[in-house]
């Protein structure tokens, strides 16, 4: 299956609200949402029937059996997440902390540590006309780029056989980013003309460089500052990365998203320039293998 | 007096709010928690830098000792070990650098090395101290550089905002432990609900004090100020979507020092935030 991932870097270029209208222009048979910390792809693309649910057990967190405790410090000592702490001569661990790598439970003489698995999120799978892969983080969890892998392998096993898949990203360039880069094909990056969006493009692209991932370009709401679009423009060709298109901006967006609806289903000037970008990214994505 | 400014979603202006209510109050200080992309200095442009180096410590083998009885393979929790072809493989990206592996290794063939991940930098913009962590490309884990942050925000008088990461995941969970009070920002949209949803339950299960802002406010249907009135959520104030802004917002510029509309905006806007800090401190010490 060939995977095309959106990503951004920054957060709030417009990452869902492209890809919701891509999984709509292309008829997508499979697509998945990776940003589990705050996922939004299910808004756009509303599902008519209920998903299959399963736990998701992140790593273990470390419980600490007072009643077995001989206060030797040794976890305290040996945690590198400052995560065991000693109140009131009573040993507690914090679990937003505890990274669950089990050097307390091996150290302690008492064996009044275990380590217990949590529940850390919940992945959901709808399989109706086409498969649509997604999860939600549990508040405050780690391990969210272990979900993301999770998220992927629950699509690529529900839609073997199906052609291409279309995923949504997360913002950022850290573990979950990384995780979703994993086996992609093509990234398209939303870029948006503020300096800041232009720095964090930029790191962007050199972490999707790193996994030797062939990345497309395309601007959001180009017209909100011309000069920056024109150093977008000249970065991409001096990297020789293919720009895809440049959307304008365009109030109708708001009122489409609040309606829960795609740009692609009304008639707008963002959602015409979004079909263009749909078809310049086809060509990459799908004609050449 | 510590307030920390997040999201669900990334864009909301988390930035825009923690950079210009800095910028109103003037001695302040401004901490970039958002290491994977950090902004906020492309708008204080700070000076007199100072850059500190952040490590973490992983494990390197010593072949010669090492006779693969695979003890630390076992033992990691993060799979980042490895026997490969006669040799144990170590994989640094994937180590947690808990320690472990050197701690229980029966030859003491194991052994720490530093390996930088990212850097801490220091430097003034006016009155205002800007902190920025930034994690190098390539490396999955930006809390060893959230930890040294929030060392410094822990240390002084002077009101500190926290510039947090998007999302609600273990980074975010780090800024906000120590801090007195939570500025969420959202926006007016439906996408803005859902999110706004997600850092409420957050900062609820954390017992922090908070209020909203909502950014980019025209003059449509809100339905995150419908959310805020159901829940009894304090509205802080509103931002309006405004091309002016945008425009100084893009080219990262501080629109406290650049608009006097903003100016006298935000100053207000900290004001009540002031207000509602202190009141909390009296009402939940």
């Amino acid at each position: 299956m060939k995977q095309l991932l959106i990503l951004s870097g920054k957060g709030g270029t417009g990452k869902t609200t492209l890809a919701g209208a891509f999984i709509k222009l292309a008829k997508a048979k499979a697509y998945a949402d990776c940003d589990v910390d705050a996922p939004n792809l299910h808004l756009v693309m509303q599902q008519s029937i209920k998903p299959k649910q399963t736990d998701f057990y992140g790593l273990p967190k470390a419980v600490i059996n007072s009643a077995q405790c001989t206060y030797c410090d040794l976890c305290r000592k040996n945690c590198r997440f400052d995560a065991i702490s000693r109140v009131n001569d009573i040993y507690k661990v914090d679990t937003y902390s505890c990274e669950g790598c089990g050097v307390c439970e091996a150290l302690c003489p008492g064996k009044a540590i275990v380590l217990k698995s949590v529940a850390a999120g919940n992945l959901m799978l709808y399989e109706d006309e086409a498969i649509f892969s997604t999860a939600q983080l549990k508040m405050g969890s780690g391990t969210s780029g272990m979900l993301v892998t999770e998220v992927k392998k629950q699509m690529n096993s529900a839609a073997k056989a199906v052609e291409f898949a279309i995923i949504d990203g997360s913002p950022g360039i850290g573990c979950p980013v990384i995780a979703s880069l994993n086996g992609v094909d093509l990234v398209l990056i939303v870029a948006e003309p503020s300096v800041s969006g232009i720095s964090d493009m930029e790191r962007i692209i050199k972490t999707a460089q790193q996994f030797q991932i062939k990345i497309a370009v395309c601007i959001n709401k180009y017209d909100t500052n011309l000069v920056n679009t024109e150093k977008i423009e000249a970065f991409c060709k001096k990297l020789n990365l293919s720009l895809v298109g440049k959307i304008p901006f365009d109030a109708e967006v708001v009122k489409v998203i609040n309606q829960v609806l795609s740009i692609v289903d009304v008639d707008c000037t963002s959602g015409r320039a979004v079909r263009k970008v749909f078809t310049e990214v086809s060509k990459l994505f799908l004609n050449k293998s | 007096m510590k307030i920390a400014v997040l999201s669900g979603k990334g864009g909301t202006g988390k930035t825009l709010v923690s950079v210009n209510l800095a910028a109103a109050a003037s001695e302040s200080v401004y901490i970039d928690c958002d290491v994977e992309e950090p902004n906020g200095h492309l708008f204080f442009k700070p000076n007199k830098i100072i850059s500190e180096r952040i490590m973490v410590h992983i494990p390197v083998v010593d072949e010669n000792k090492c006779n693969g009885c695979r003890v630390c393979i076992d033992f990691c929790k993060f799979n980042a070990l490895a026997y490969i072809n006669n040799k144990l493989a170590i994989f640094d990206e994937i180590c947690h650098s808990c320690g472990g592996c050197i701690l229980f290794c029966p030859e003491r063939a194991l052994f720490e090395k530093t390996k930088m991940v990212g850097q801490v930098e220091y430097g003034t913009s006016k009155a205002v101290t800007v902190i920025t962590g930034r994690l190098n490309i390539g490396e999955a884990s930006g809390i060893p550089i959230i930890k040294k942050l929030l060392h410094h925000a822990n240390k002084g008088n002077k009101i500190t905002f926290i510039d947090s990461p998007p999302g609600s995941a273990c980074t975010v969970m780090e800024s906000i432990k120590d801090v007195d009070y939570c500025i969420l920002v959202a926006e007016p949209t439906l996408f803005g609900v859902h999110n706004l949803t997600m850092v409420y339950d957050l900062v609820k299960l954390f017992h922090k004090p908070y209020g909203v802002i909502l950014n980019k406010c025209v003059d449509e249907e809100k339905p995150a100020e419908k959310f805020c009135r159901e829940k009894n959520i304090k509205i802080l104030g509103e931002i309006p979507f405004d091309h002016e802004l945008g425009m100084m917002n893009s080219n990262a510029l501080i629109a406290v020092r650049t608009s006097e509309t903003y100016k006298r905006l935000f100053t207000s806007l900290l004001q009540t935030v002031i207000e509602e800090v202190q009141h909390e401190t009296i009402v939940n010490p």
